[in-house]
């Protein structure tokens, strides 16, 4: 007598129905009511087809045979075998290439993980120059261009530091990098990230002639702003960067320019920062990222500021839902983002693209997993002159593969959480291979959050949903 | 499906996938659950006492696993003829192994 089990899923309601979310398929399906009856009975305890029919009756069998089809409901004898661990195979094409063309500030934010006491490298008495050199750029983009490998689009985000402070460089490594790709048949794609003290209007009409994408780092109006975004004087730096992101704004028209904030435990009313950032400074998308500490620290947040965390990105949530079923634009980017991955059902392997189609480049050509690790000798993945150490790879995807992360596998939210950042692991745990545990919770409740919003969105505005398919379209077009 | 319905693309995908499944194993009383032959059983390699439900069917060595798998993703040496090169279509009038296996075609090399 064959018993029946619910295997891994998350339930959820939307617009009134129920809906799963399956794991590790990472397949959503809308439940009518014999299908909800019969998960909910097998999720409680095993059940056999008679003990289903016996409290369900007869219409048990064809929904029975539905869910045990898409591995919803297995047999209790047979639990699913672990998912096999694939190693993607080198050369894995690299898509972003972050540039770290300066190492320096003239910002003193006291959460910083570059400058901050989290720090990873000396960036004042390290190895590193403090500014990347025009040599060094035009390897990295030689570098790139050859480790992009078949895709014909690159892309090349230029970071810091405080980013501008090396823009003669980066205007330079922008005309070289265009030149060399037109010469191959390649095309390259420019954003930046900085925290607006040094904008200028040559330097705006430069990034919007170019199509550069900019973000802004800033955390929201002045007194949160100035809280721990301060000149090295401690004076706050709000006053200064409002009117240049305005002026930004106003002449930059050819890429939308998103602002990115860092929430502190001192700063999280995240409806009111989004308010003025959008409303109040017209930034065209918001997104929201939790400072990345030590949990000792005083900004750290704690695990009640998670919850408070949560119920704002809910509302500001619901707000987008009521925006996009009306087609209207809101630019609260973070739920995007995450209703994107939900919609083609992505199932990660790893967290992010470090160290496989994302690396960062230190200021002296070295290559790391990503921009928070340049510079780091442990976090070392070669040199743009050498290229990538392919066995440094190698290792680093066996160990931080999610097969890997036992704690992880007991996760519905697993195929889209993955385990987390790996700078953030590092610097709670100090090993990037470690999943981080301790905001868990929040990753559930914003990931439930999120499928409640798709599935609102799949039942009344599915077109808005299509704009995935096309994007998903267009990257295929130029790749 | 009548009872889900394929919200998200991979739900799509799912469903496709197992839409056409080749169900090499027939439990008589049992929904025709997907059926993926990937290789041995889980213990014994290869197979040959009894798999999960009590029976053989599901084990890597018994004749219908034996004709259909074995010879193209498996070590274990199956005397069965090359169907990728040789004779494509050996066992085109074998639509259920247990049921059809007579009119299995004789292939001389």
């Amino acid at each position: 007598m064959t018993a029946w089990i619910a295997r891994e899923h998350h339930r959820f309601e939307a617009a009134g129905k129920p809906f799963v979310y399956l794991v590790p398929s990472a397949a959503i399906f809308a439940l009518d009511d014999a299908a909800d009856a019969v998960l909910r009975a097998v999720s409680a305890k095993p059940h056999t087809r008679e003990e289903l029919i016996a409290v369900l009756g007869d219409r048990v069998g064809p929904t029975l045979e539905e869910l045990v089809r898409v591995r919803a409901v297995g047999e209790l004898s047979a639990p699913d075998a672990p998912q096999p661990k694939v190693i993607p195979l080198a050369p894995f094409p690299l898509t972003t290439m972050v540039l770290n063309v300066t190492n320096q500030c003239n910002l003193s934010c006291e959460y910083c993980y570059e400058y901050g006491e989290d720090k990873i490298v000396d960036t004042e008495n390290g190895k590193q120059p403090k500014f990347m050199s025009e040599e060094t750029a035009r390897q990295s983009v030689d570098f790139m261009l050859k480790e992009s490998g078949s895709h014909r689009m690159a892309h090349v985000t230029f970071f810091g530091g405080e980013t501008l402070l090396n823009f003669p460089v980066l205007k330079k490594t922008i005309a070289y990098a265009r030149q060399r790709a037109a010469e191959i048949g390649k095309e390259v794609d420019f954003s930046l990230t900085t925290n607006a003290t040094l904008l200028k209007p040559e330097i705006i009409e430069f990034l919007a002639a170019n199509q550069v994408g900019v973000t802004i780092s800033i955390d929201g109006p002045k007194e949160v702003q100035d809280k721990f975004r301060v000149f090295h004087n401690g004076t706050g730096s709000y006053d200064i960067v409002a009117p240049k992101i305005k002026e930004l704004l106003q002449r930059h028209r050819s890429r939308p320019i998103g602002a990115r904030v860092t929430l502190t435990s001192g700063s999280m009313d995240v409806k009111r920062i989004y308010r003025h950032l959008t409303e109040e400074m017209g930034f065209w998308e918001v997104g929201f990222a939790p400072v990345t500490t030590s949990p000792n620290r005083g900004h750290a947040i704690a695990d009640a500021g998670y919850d408070e965390m949560l119920g704002q990105f809910r509302d500001l949530a619901y707000d987008f839902l009521e925006a996009s079923v009306a087609g209207r634009h809101h630019g609260f980017s973070n739920i995007k983002e995450t209703l994107e991955e939900l919609h083609k059902g992505v199932s990660k392997a790893y967290p992010c693209g470090a160290g496989l189609g994302l690396l960062g480049v230190a200021t002296d050509g070295d290559v790391a997993l990503c921009h928070r690790f340049a510079g780091s000798d442990a976090h070392r993945l070669g040199t743009v002159h050498d290229g990538i150490d392919r066995e440094a790879q190698r290792t680093f995807l066996e160990q931080h593969h999610i097969a890997n992360k036992t704690d992880c596998h007991v996760c519905w939210a697993r195929p889209l959480c993955s385990g987390g950042c790996y700078h953030e692991a590092h610097t709670r745990y100090g090993e990037t291979t470690r999943p981080n545990l301790h905001y868990c919770n929040w990753i559930r409740g914003w990931t439930d959050v999120c499928l409640r919003i798709y599935g609102e969105l799949s039942e009344r505005n599915p077109a808005f949903l299509t704009q995935f398919d096309r994007d998903e379209a267009e990257g295929e077009r130029v790749s | 499906m009548n009872h889900l319905r394929a919200v998200n693309r991979k739900a799509v995908r799912v469903e496709r996938a197992t839409d056409h499944d080749v169900v090499a194993l027939q439990r008589n009383g049992l929904p025709q659950a997907p059926h993926f032959p990937i290789g041995c059983s889980l213990v014994f390699s290869p197979g040959w006492e009894a798999d999960r439900t009590g029976g053989t069917a599901g084990l890597c060595q018994p004749v219908e696993r034996d004709l259909f798998d074995c010879h193209i993703g498996c070590y274990w040496p199956a005397q069965v003829p090359d169907q990728l090169n040789h004779a494509p279509d050996w066992t085109a009038k074998c639509a259920a192994a247990q049921k059809d296996w007579r009119r299995i075609d004789l292939i001389f090399p």
